[in-house]
């Protein structure tokens, strides 16, 4: 018997690789429940890390990987029309303020995007980074679903999402504290604006209040961007 | 939870569905989801099975991501080429997100005073 064809083999196997993914992210889970405080020991980006460092050690293809693991990306789909919920369930909170709410909401969703869009652009990034930087304030669902169907990466999407999320839940506070923008609804909402799901996630913790127009946020910037990025996108050229 | 994803993947069919009829280059799922919140916005209330198990699904979003994200493997050279471009990027967005905002909200927060809402602006944080 040869041991190292047999895990050779086992590599090969796209079942393997479902259990790795579930596995390897429910112990980052654990990890980040033990240690609540340090933002870099975010599950998803930990578990996508890992599962790269792997990939290239055992040099299985990303197809093998993907064939096995698509049963989780498959559930995506009915999850994103699942945040319909949560963004119902605060409704109440956009009917008490609606007009300074939405007047944020309209002018934040385009400097959200043309922010990163101009610098890279100053800075002379190719267009395919670009393409995935566009909605990188939006919630993961929604951005890679953005860039995939505009012809992008989805995973360079998810990526540019994840790194803005890590960024905005580190410098929020300290930001907006020296700012002196310190009510918990101002606090919230541009968080969830800027930063999306981590970024609502570390407001949560500062105060309820907070966390929940940061959840408001979160929803609306995403339902607001996916009607009106495609257009945008278009009439650049982008895609 | 077999209601839930009928209405889950039910929705989502109606946003592919209209997505090809309009040739609307919006993702099927997010149609979906704005298509089931008009809908409860009709309703008032979610059907109980949804209150009840969307949350269960939800709390498992961020693993959902992880098999496209892992396609990055194939994006390595493009990041390792740009890194500090995309560092800078990244990182100035982000502050002018952030600070655009906070400061127009909290401005047009003094012209009309929020109503039901706590109005001390002295709330610390930790």
């Amino acid at each position: 018997m040869n041991v190292s064809s047999d895990l050779t083999r086992l590599f090969q196997q796209p079942l393997t690789w479902l259990f790795l993914t579930l596995v390897l992210f429910k112990a980052c889970q654990l990890l980040q429940r033990r240690w609540p405080d340090v933002v870099w020991l975010n599950p998803t980006a930990l578990t996508i890390a890992l599962l790269i460092g792997l990939l290239k050690l055992t040099g299985v293809e990303y197809q093998t990987y993907f064939s096995g693991a698509r049963w989780l990306h498959e559930l995506l789909g009915p999850a994103t029309v699942a945040l319909a919920i949560p963004l119902h369930a605060n409704l109440n909170k956009l009917r008490k303020a609606w007009l300074p709410l939405s007047l944020t909401l309209l002018t934040g969703s385009l400097v959200a995007v043309l922010s990163g869009l101009s610098l890279g652009w100053l800075l002379g990034l190719p267009d395919s980074i670009l393409l995935a930087l566009a909605p990188r304030s939006v919630t993961t669902p929604i951005a890679m679903g953005l860039v995939e169907t505009a012809g992008g990466s989805a995973a360079l999407a998810a990526a540019f999402v994840l790194f803005t999320g890590l960024l905005g839940s580190m410098l929020v506070v300290p930001l907006l504290r020296r700012l002196g923008f310190e009510h918990p609804v101002v606090l919230g909402y541009a968080t969830g604006l800027a930063a999306h799901g981590l970024g609502t996630a570390r407001v949560y913790a500062l105060s309820g209040l907070a966390g929940a127009f940061a959840a408001l946020s979160m929803g609306l910037n995403g339902a607001f961007t996916a009607i009106w990025l495609p257009l945008g996108l278009h009439w650049l050229g982008l895609n | 939870m077999l209601e839930t994803f009928i209405v889950l993947l039910g929705f989502q069919w109606l946003g592919e569905l209209i997505k090809q009829v309009l040739n609307w280059p919006v993702p099927g799922p997010v149609l979906g989801m704005l298509l089931l919140f008009a809908y409860l916005v009709w309703r008032k209330q979610p059907p109980d099975y949804l209150q009840r198990e969307v949350p269960k699904l939800l709390f498992y979003l961020s693993l959902f991501f992880v098999p496209a994200g892992v396609g990055l493997i194939d994006q390595l050279q493009l990041l390792r080429d740009n890194w500090w471009q995309l560092l800078i990027v990244l990182l100035g967005a982000t502050l002018m997100t952030l600070v655009f905002t906070a400061s127009l909200l909290n401005l047009l927060w003094t012209r009309q005073r929020i109503q039901g809402l706590p109005e001390k602006r002295r709330e610390r944080f930790k």
